[in-house]
């Protein structure tokens, strides 16, 4: 344990991540409804859906707050993930669909498609799905930073391309004969490897999953950023050209930070959908790609644990503030964009780290 | 001008109620000679009449010697009134008697009421009873028609009274007949004569040498056609174009002069369509007046909000480009949101004023809409009035001074901060005119905005940052594009592949079609 954790903030996260993934199932199944400490399924998985998003803010806060990329197409790599599971419980839902069919999807029925397209095939093996769920996040991040890194596209041009990206993959995935369940999306979901995906069971052990892995997600970030890997992508990010001169390929270092960061966003999307029990094309929107940026500039970007704060804080607020003055919520995440750009650049954990020191 | 009419009409004949009251008394020989009289008076009600006597529903009222329409119910008859169908409750048997009608009199009817429409004084109604009888053609009509043909005194209706005559000869069995008819339509080129020479080529009784004919003649209105479409895809891609170039010209200036990443763009192009819906709510009789006068208003309103913004939050963020994105993409939230509070979720509508509306018909298959093609014209002049502002004027010197060398600019004397500030306005106001522009063709509401910020920032990047001509370029090449790619691939898929297209382009030249030669600092 002593080799792996360093540091004050590292042993808390990692402390309070682990600590949670005791708690809060225990509180859930172990207390009686009607206790005041008790936590409802409703609330663990809302919780669990929270620690999906400080995966994916993780993720950006990697490329952005590191390797100085802002990506506004996050977004999408979070949604092919959730996709690639809710492929897999589509599939696991079997003939008890409302039409019955065995191998098609209530979806296709209704369209009256005969067989299954090809690229359905095998999601009926759950690590099939897992392992797509990080492959095609990590393909398309290959595909795209491999030709805009090669031809020196950064700054806001990678962000602009990002954001028409995923843009572009929003439409896609509306149109019905794309096989993806259009505007509906993938939902319905019954169970996953087995177990009812509404039961207690189930949830506390899926949030329990999430924070674990999150734990472990957040540790290999932090050790891979005590290589020499980490190293140099810092070093690109404040001055690519003498990297580029010192003999380093900047274009190689680039694209492996990009597909790891994607591929924790898959992770994250196929964690987050059997908790949610839905994935849609509206998750592809622009919208989200870029409230992703605000957690992490809000949480305070270069540092990882500041990210994953940022996205807890503004995603329980935002699901207060929508209940209760739905007027208020854009209000408040656009003042939100503004005063932490203005007056907090360096986030949260920047100012609580000014004001310790 | 009704009186006029019933005086003209008083003097030729007897009018049609008068007629239609001896119609129930009258028999049979009679009613030809009253039907004669009827369509004579060339009134609107004859062609209904008719109809209902066509399809034999017609019936006479014993009680009150009243013409009235008739449905049988098992032994009852349900009345109505025929010519408005007002229900007039039931009858027995014995209280009503039925017109009667066989297919000579059917005819008959079809005949005059065709001869009384062809020949009517006004040109339009005429027109329209050509139009009726091309789409349903029969054999009394036709007689009507060919009697007709020779003393048209419009050659362009003589012309359809032709074809139309043309293509029912095509139905029948008289081979000369048929190949004087495809000798007449040859010169015809529109979807009617289409529709009846693939009819007429799925006979399977025809000579081959009628065939080739007719299938020559196809062939060549075929491909007209297809032209036809073409040119309407390219006015469409205009069309599309210029809404894009309007989106991205303020950008242009913005994000490509002076490189800020404005992604509150679009919600000011919102508040220019705004505008023009509060002018024409305040002057509500003036609707074209409250247009006009919305161009300056919005550029002033949106303008003034682009001040605003660049003094407050933009100006602090110099030299951060990614943070001024994060930044304005909170103004954008913000003035969404104030958007909805102010004037409600729902779309608004702004009235197209009439001299905006209709359409230009250019060649048969091939209209104009007047609204597109004013925001086509409008959009050139805004986009020339910019170029020669950044031309020729004062601020454009100083604004092309400060994006090339800031420093050097300020050493002689510029005052960098005020030359930004104002820079951003005019983008900013430019933004507001093309919100003026895009009320014309959609709808008016809070997420207006989001809809252009994406491909407005492609335009901008694909035409090469900081080249005015480039985003003219761009703008156009990618609305044709879109255009073209539709009607193969359908309008979501075309805007896909472009997007895709775009970025891969992008990715191959990041400095997009046109770019910006010599020194530049980098954003």
């Amino acid at each position: 344990m002593k080799l792996l954790l360093k540091g004050r903030i590292e042993k808390s996260t990692v402390g309070l991540l682990l600590g949670l993934s005791v708690v809060v199932p225990a509180l859930n199944l172990l207390l009686p409804a009607d206790s005041p400490l008790a936590l409802s399924s409703f609330t663990v998985s809302l919780m669990g859906k929270y620690l999906c998003f400080a995966m994916l803010a993780l993720a950006l806060d990697l490329l952005w707050g590191y390797a100085g990329l802002l990506s506004l197409g996050h977004g999408a790599f979070f949604a092919l993930g959730g996709y690639a599971m809710g492929m897999h419980l589509m599939r696991e839902i079997g003939p008890r669909g409302v039409y019955g069919d065995p191998v098609l999807p209530d979806f296709m029925v209704f369209l009256d498609w005969q067989e299954l397209p090809w690229f359905w095939w095998g999601f009926d093996s759950f690590f099939f799905s897992s392992v797509m769920a990080l492959l095609v996040p990590g393909t398309l991040a290959l595909v795209f930073g491999w030709l805009a890194f090669r031809s020196r596209v950064s700054g806001v041009y990678f962000s602009i391309m990002t954001q028409a990206m995923t843009f572009a993959l929003m439409l896609a995935f509306f149109r019905n004969e794309m096989g993806f369940g259009g505007n509906n999306g993938l939902t319905d979901f019954k169970d996953v490897l087995g177990f009812d995906l509404q039961a207690d069971g189930t949830r506390s052990v899926l949030f329990a999953l999430t924070a674990l892995t999150l734990a472990a997600v957040y540790l290999g970030c932090r050790r891979l950023l005590d290589t020499r890997f980490g190293s140099v992508v810092v070093a690109i990010r404040d001055g690519e050209s003498r990297v580029r001169f010192l003999g380093y390929s900047v274009e190689s270092y680039k694209i492996r930070v990009f597909v790891y960061s994607a591929m924790i966003a898959g992770l994250a999307g196929a964690l987050y959908v059997p908790q949610v029990g839905i994935i849609n094309p509206g998750e592809f929107q622009p919208l989200n790609s870029i409230e992703i940026a605000i957690w992490v500039a809000v949480g305070g970007r270069g540092t990882l644990h500041g990210a994953m704060l940022g996205a807890v804080v503004i995603a329980a607020s935002e699901t207060v503030l929508t209940g209760l003055f739905p007027e208020v919520w854009l209000f408040a995440l656009g003042a939100l964009f503004l005063l932490v750009t203005l007056l907090l650049p360096k986030g949260i954990a920047g100012f609580a780290r000014g004001a310790s020191s | 001008m009704s009186l006029l009419m019933a005086v003209a009409m008083g003097v030729r004949a007897e009018s049609f109620d008068e007629i239609l009251e001896s119609f129930p008394s009258a028999n049979a020989a009679e009613r030809r000679t009253l039907l004669q009289d009827l369509a004579a008076t060339g009134d609107v009600r004859v062609g209904t009449f008719f109809e209902v006597i066509a399809r034999g529903a017609l019936y006479v009222d014993r009680r009150s010697d009243t013409l009235v329409e008739g449905v049988r119910k098992g032994s009852r008859y349900e009345l109505s009134n025929w010519m408005t169908g007002e229900a007039l409750g039931e009858a027995g048997r014995r209280d009503v008697r039925r017109v009667p009608v066989d297919n000579q009199l059917r005819g008959e009817l079809d005949r005059l009421l065709a001869t009384a429409q062809l020949s009517a004084a006004s040109a339009a109604v005429r027109r329209a009873a050509i139009q009726r009888i091309a789409s349903n053609p029969s054999a009394g009509a036709l007689e009507a028609m060919r009697q007709r043909q020779g003393v048209e005194p419009v050659a362009e209706l003589r012309l359809e009274l032709t074809a139309t005559l043309a293509i029912a000869s095509l139905a029948g069995d008289d081979a000369s007949e048929m190949r004087k008819a495809l000798l007449t339509l040859s010169e015809r080129r529109d979807t009617a004569v289409r529709a009846a020479l693939v009819n007429f080529l799925a006979r399977d009784d025809l000579a081959p040498q009628l065939t080739v004919q007719a299938q020559t003649l196809l062939d060549r209105i075929e491909y007209r056609l297809r032209v036809m479409g073409r040119i309407e895809s390219v006015f469409f891609g205009l069309s599309l174009g210029s809404v894009l170039l309007l989106a991205a010209i303020g950008l242009a200036i913005t994000f490509g002069v002076m490189g800020v990443i404005n992604m509150a763009h679009g919600e000011l192009i919102m508040l220019g369509a705004y505008t023009t819906w509060v002018l024409q709510q305040l002057m509500p009789a003036m609707p074209g007046a409250a247009l006009l006068l919305a161009i300056p208003a919005a550029f002033v309103v949106s303008g003034a909000m682009g001040w605003l913004i660049e003094r407050s939050v933009i100006s602090r963020l110099y030299g951060r480009p990614l943070e001024t994105l994060l930044a304005t993409f909170g103004i954008s939230l913000i003035l969404q949101q104030m958007v909805r509070t102010v004037f409600g979720p729902l779309n608004r509508f702004v009235v197209t004023p009439e001299w905006l509306s209709g359409a230009w018909t250019v060649t048969p298959g091939l209209t104009l809409t007047y609204n597109r093609l004013a925001i086509l014209v409008f959009c050139l002049m805004a986009f020339f009035a910019l170029m020669a502002v950044m031309r020729y004027t004062r601020l454009g010197l100083h604004v092309r001074a400060v994006s090339q060398n800031r420093e050097m600019a300020r050493a002689l004397g510029i005052r960098s901060a005020r030359v930004d500030a104002m820079t951003f306005a005019l983008g900013s106001g430019v933004a507001g005119i093309a919100g003026v522009a895009l009320s014309q063709l959609t709808n008016v509401g809070p997420n207006l905005g989001q809809a252009y910020i994406i491909d407005s920032f492609l335009v901008v990047v694909f035409g090469g940052v900081g080249n005015l001509w480039g985003t003219l370029v761009g703008a156009f090449s990618l609305g044709i594009t879109t255009k073209l790619l539709e009607p193969a691939t359908g309008a979501v898929l075309a805007k896909i592949l472009l997007l895709v297209a775009l970025i891969l382009f992008l990715q191959r030249r990041p400095q997009g079609l046109f770019p910006k030669t010599g020194r530049q600092d980098a954003i």
